[in-house]
């Protein structure tokens, strides 16, 4: 039988190095900072965050060969080299013309180099991997990066944040921007900063993806969620990240 | 080495955990009294001795962390031999049974629990003396357990 | 694919109390959750868990399905002894899972 110690290198059981890394004068709160003490605990908790059963699983795929090439993960990338990665996606691959996000680039690297199977959304490899990598950026400030092909990416990305939908004819911008930090059915609406995915959604009670949470906030104002590989989903998150610059990282993070 | 009327007695307590809940049952504070006499029978349960930690407000009820300390010597003579704790609301009345002794050191336990709405939980702690001791708390759960599926 | 994580100290003075902590992927599907298609889900928990030193008992939970998904179990025990501690999960559909640490004493 496999030991399962926790042997990933942690250095400290209470690792709330995020919440330090915020300067005084940033007045932008992160879902963390809008929950309650106990749901802090758990994630600051890194033998207690579910979450982290995730990451583990992550670290164990890194080193699994996959595909007609026989390649793990870690035969280009040595442990450690992923760091600060996660803070800077979405970001347009050499030789593409599209942004991708975190998921989107493992899969680039499962199809063209590993040559294997692309790993299914929400699945379990494809979340612990995305898990790990960004785990290596917990505490990192979110710093998109300088390409200007970004640009109208982003601007979509703003286009779709303001834009009105569904039933209730809201917009993202309605609660997240104009009534941030007031209540909504008893809970604090969050300024909506992706800081800590993947997360372990208590709601979900599993690690999902940001694309999971943006479908679940469509269903919410009863709009129609776009099908699963629509480009609005990345624009989002480039507009997001570009909009949380500056804020840490805090991978995998616990929310309600 | 535990004799067989130990064992029956734990079980007893545990007993309900195997039985098939019905879709339309729903725990009530009879329920778990009657679960909570399951395990103590005709003795007196006492407050004290037993701590409950539970965050008194609760943003989602699918996953609230829980610790039940109870204050014992945990000797051979005197120790905390079960921890019982039940709920009101959820659909069945019990949450964990944990059978500790000696080697245990401390009667600390935590652990995460479901809760379907704001509700009372009891902590019921059983000595080797043959005592019971009791605490509760009362939780506000501002969204009950219920499952988001992936859209 | 099943995943524990486990947190127990490798070392302890003999007598010293340690706290030892395990979580484990699970769904606890409750059995009382309708699905999308109005039919209540089969229930599927983890129904005890056992900690041993070597090989003797040191802790049991039953869990019911109040206890939430992925459970996480702490408690403590005295450090008596080097050698391994056990923990085994056993719940519905045949669920074994079991896995051990080492732990010196001394």
């Amino acid at each position: 039988m496999k030991i399962a110690q926790v042997a990933l290198g942690l250095a400290s059981v209470f690792a709330a190095t995020f919440a330090l890394a915020q300067g005084a004068a940033d007045k932008r709160r992160s879902g963390y900072q809008d929950m309650g003490e106990a749901l802090q605990k758990m994630q600051d908790d890194d033998t207690a965050n579910p979450g982290m059963l995730f990451v583990q699983l992550g670290e164990q795929l890194w080193s699994k060969p996959a595909g007609a090439a026989n390649k793990a993960c870690a035969d280009c990338h040595a442990s450690g080299s992923m760091k600060s990665v996660a803070a800077r996606y979405p970001a347009i691959p050499k030789d593409a013309d599209k942004p991708v996000d975190l998921e989107g680039r493992i899969n680039l690297c499962r199809t063209a180099n590993q040559q294997a199977e692309p790993l299914a959304p929400e699945s379990r490899e494809l979340l612990s991997l995305e898990a790990y990598v960004a785990f290596q950026s917990r505490g990192q400030p979110i710093a998109p990066p300088s390409d200007p092909r970004l640009g109208p990416f982003r601007e979509q990305g703003g286009e779709v944040y303001r834009r009105r939908q569904g039933q209730l004819n809201l917009s993202c911008a309605t609660c997240h921007d104009d009534n941030a930090g007031k209540k909504l059915a008893g809970v604090t609406i969050p300024e909506a900063h992706p800081t800590g995915y993947p997360i372990y959604r208590l709601e979900w009670q599993a690690l999902g993806s940001l694309r999971r949470r943006l479908r679940n906030c469509l269903v919410g104002i009863r709009a129609e969620a776009y099908p699963y590989d629509a480009s609005e989903y990345v624009a989002l998150e480039i507009y997001l990240m570009d909009r949380a610059k500056g804020m840490p990282l805090d991978a995998p993070g616990v929310r309600p | 080495m535990h004799s067989p009327l130990d064992r029956r007695a734990f079980l007893a307590g545990a007993a309900l955990l195997t039985v098939l809940p019905l879709a339309s049952a729903r725990a009530t504070p009879e329920a778990m009294a009657a679960a909570i006499k399951e395990v103590v029978g005709a003795a007196t349960v006492r407050e004290g001795k037993v701590k409950l930690d539970l965050p008194p407000l609760v943003e989602n009820g699918n996953t609230v962390p829980l610790t039940v300390s109870v204050e014992s010597p945990m000797t051979p003579a005197d120790h905390v031999k079960a921890i019982h704790v039940f709920n009101e609301k959820n659909p069945q009345p019990h949450v964990f049974s944990a059978r500790l002794g000696p080697q245990n050191g401390k009667a600390v336990i935590t652990t995460r629990i479901k809760l379907a709405d704001s509700q009372k939980i009891i902590a019921l702690a059983e000595t080797s003396t043959g005592q019971f001791f009791s605490a509760s708390a009362d939780v506000i759960v501002t969204l009950a357990a219920c499952i988001e599926d992936a859209t | 694919m099943t995943n524990v994580l486990i947190n127990a100290p490798k070392t302890a003075r003999p007598g010293e109390i340690v706290e030892i902590k395990a979580l484990i992927l699970h769904p606890m599907e409750t059995g009382f959750r309708p699905g999308t298609n109005g039919k209540i889900i089969p229930r599927n928990i983890i129904e005890h868990f056992v900690a041993t030193w070597n090989g003797a008992e040191i802790f049991r939970m039953e869990m019911s399905p109040a206890i939430a998904a992925n459970p996480f179990v702490s408690f403590f025990a005295v450090a008596t002894e080097s050698g391994t501690i056990g923990l085994r999960w056993t719940g519905d559909e045949g669920f074994l899972v079991e896995e051990q640490v080492a732990i010196a004493v001394g």
